[in-house]
């Protein structure tokens, strides 16, 4: 019946288990070892400090300024992370302390579909609502001129996109919590909200930096619905009204390019390499939160 | 209670169900909007043909080369990840069950992993397909897809497996089972509704991104035949498509839009539904 004996086919899955197992844990690595080596030539040439913080972006003249990138992606980043924290924060509290059990199964399935619809769907979106909203609407009665395609309707949308993450964590977070911390606060005659405001938010708090943290790192990373409304152009934002660009959209946009300048792939690489740090570095501290948080 | 703390109670608790319904109104008008303008431009010629010449000037034409080029794809890629990953999985809960540090030091691997944005893997990808001389291909698409679901497969199953109680692995022993048997007979049997589960959300992901396959399989007007040309994508098309002046194009593009996100909706209900179906191989302790 099988081709092998027993002790033959316990060698072939073993085998199969651990190259699987070295090949997954070696994978960030080796993400790390072959960005950094193709942007070396980059880093050969120029000082680090120049490119982070240079602000001329002129790949054909030799000039790779990452700076307005940077600051579009964490101007980005923040103002969707605003946006997202309290919304998250006030549903999470709810759905897990003042609602019946049944408010959480209506909610889990409107969590699973926002986290599932793609990122370019979410972008279509933007330009759909969130762009004509900010041109035509809040532009005009702010008495600001803008084409709609800025750092507000890339956070708008990217506040959206991170919600399911950022709430599926804080629901684990506070269901977590012992009943019996709750029940004793409301015995010593807190009122439901004073219990949440000194137990409950106390005793999650470094789950919750930690589920902002991850959201933060997710925000990121995130490429395709902010590169379709955030308007790439290379310039530094002076308001949230100003078209912006980011790390991730830079990668995007240019890959076709960029075997034809000097240089330039070495440059995008360093940006992929960038955002592979950034990533690493959120995940590693929050991961620390959450241990911390665990330990309690 | 002064009327402060009730006042505060009270205010504190309409903002808590104003966020709470914020979120299901903003789900209800994305669902909305994408079907309103999505159903006006579906049509059935759409979803059976490839583009004609001028297709992307307004002329007739479907894409069914991205649909079947996505759908190839993301099955490609979900198969790899699913070899790949339920070793893996297996390896930590059957194999490494007593050694508590190591397994942590994995899954905490495994969350960074899942942290990396899907663009670094394209980028990763594409270095990697000038490094072996691949040129833009359905393969390069798979393999660099297949790193990007790889975690998410490998913890939602190590979620499932572990689940799986002891006494069961030590019965299977005890009958004279051997490590590799009691991972791949019996605990992929107790968990097949989970690991289907993983498999369909991978799969949702997998067909979702377009950052990570936008380097690595490229784009073409024709049907997916061979592994070593280059695919379209769902998500790419629809990018592609927006970014058209023409706004018959524009048009398709928001059907387009509908197509995937219905096959996103139809797959994750699919995976709610198979929870319930596996129960009758499944031992209840």
């Amino acid at each position: 019946m099988y081709l092998l004996n027993r002790q033959q086919r316990h060698v072939v899955n073993y085998s199969w288990m651990i190259v699987s197992l070295l090949l997954v844990a070696f994978l960030p690595f080796f993400l790390f070892l072959g960005l950094y080596l193709k942007s070396f030539l980059l880093l050969h040439d120029y000082s680090l400090v120049d490119l982070i913080f240079s602000r001329e972006w002129r790949p054909s003249n030799g000039k790779f300024g990452f700076y307005p990138f940077i600051v579009g992606s964490v101007w980005v980043t923040l103002v969707a992370m605003i946006i997202t924290a309290p919304i998250c924060l006030l549903t999470a509290i709810y759905v897990t302390q003042y609602t019946k059990k049944y408010f959480l199964r209506i909610m889990h399935p409107a969590i699973d579909i926002l986290a599932g619809i793609p990122s370019v769907v979410y972008g279509l979106w933007g330009i759909l609502v969130v762009v004509p909203f900010i041109s035509r609407y809040l532009g005009p009665w702010l008495e600001i001129k803008t084409m709609g395609y800025s750092i507000l309707a890339a956070s708008l949308v990217l506040s959206i996109m991170i919600i399911p993450f950022v709430l599926n964590i804080l629901i684990e977070i506070f269901k977590s919590i012992p009943t019996e911390l709750k029940e004793a606060a409301l015995s010593l005659g807190a009122t439901q909200w004073q219990t949440v405001k000194s137990v409950l938010l106390r005793k999650a708090m470094p789950g919750i930096i930690a589920a902002f943290g991850f959201g933060l790192a997710r925000a990121f990373g995130e490429t395709m619905a902010v590169l379709m409304v955030v308007g790439n152009v290379v310039r530094l934002p002076k308001s949230l009204f100003d078209p912006g660009y980011t790390l991730p959209a830079l990668i995007a946009n240019n890959y076709g390019e960029m075997m034809s300048i000097p240089r330039y792939d070495s440059a995008l690489m360093f940006a992929a390499l960038l955002l592979l740090i950034v990533s690493l570095f959120f995940n590693l501290v929050m991961h620390f939160f959450i241990v911390k948080y665990n330990k309690y | 209670m002064t009327l402060a703390q009730k006042i505060e109670e009270r205010f504190f608790k309409v903002l808590m169900i104003l966020a709470t319904y914020f979120i299901l109104f903003i789900l209800a008008i994305i669902i909305y909007s994408i079907f309103e303008k999505g159903v006006k431009s579906i049509s059935w010629e759409m979803l059976t043909q490839i583009p004609k010449g001028g297709y992307y000037y307004g002329k007739d034409g479907g894409i069914l080369n991205a649909i079947l080029g996505s759908l190839s794809l993301a099955t490609g890629a979900t198969v790899l990840a699913f070899l790949i990953g339920l070793p893996v999985a297996l390896y930590i809960n059957v194999f490494l069950i007593r050694n508590k540090k190591l397994v942590n030091v994995i899954r905490f691997l495994l969350d960074l992993v899942w942290g990396i944005p899907s663009i670094v893997y394209g980028a990763f990808g594409f270095m990697l397909m000038i490094f072996f001389g691949i040129q833009t291909s359905l393969l390069a698409g798979i393999l660099t897809v297949t790193l990007f679901i790889l975690p998410i497969m490998i913890r939602s199953m190590d979620e499932i497996l572990r689940t799986v109680p002891i006494g069961l692995m030590e019965a299977a022993y005890s009958l004279g089972s051997n490590k590799s048997e009691t991972a791949f007979k019996i605990f992929t049997r107790q968990s097949i509704s989970g690991i289907i589960t993983a498999v369909l959300l991978s799969f949702g992901r997998a067909i979702g991104d377009a950052a990570s396959v936008l380097f690595t399989a490229g784009y073409t007007d024709n049907l997916p035949n061979s592994l070593m040309e280059p695919v379209a994508t769902l998500p790419l098309s629809i990018f592609f498509q927006l970014s058209s002046p023409v706004p018959e194009v524009q048009n398709r593009a928001y059907a387009s839009a509908l197509v995937l996100t219905l096959i996103i909706l139809i797959v994750s209900l699919f995976s709610r539904g198979i929870g319930k179906r596996y129960h009758k191989t499944k031992i209840n302790f």
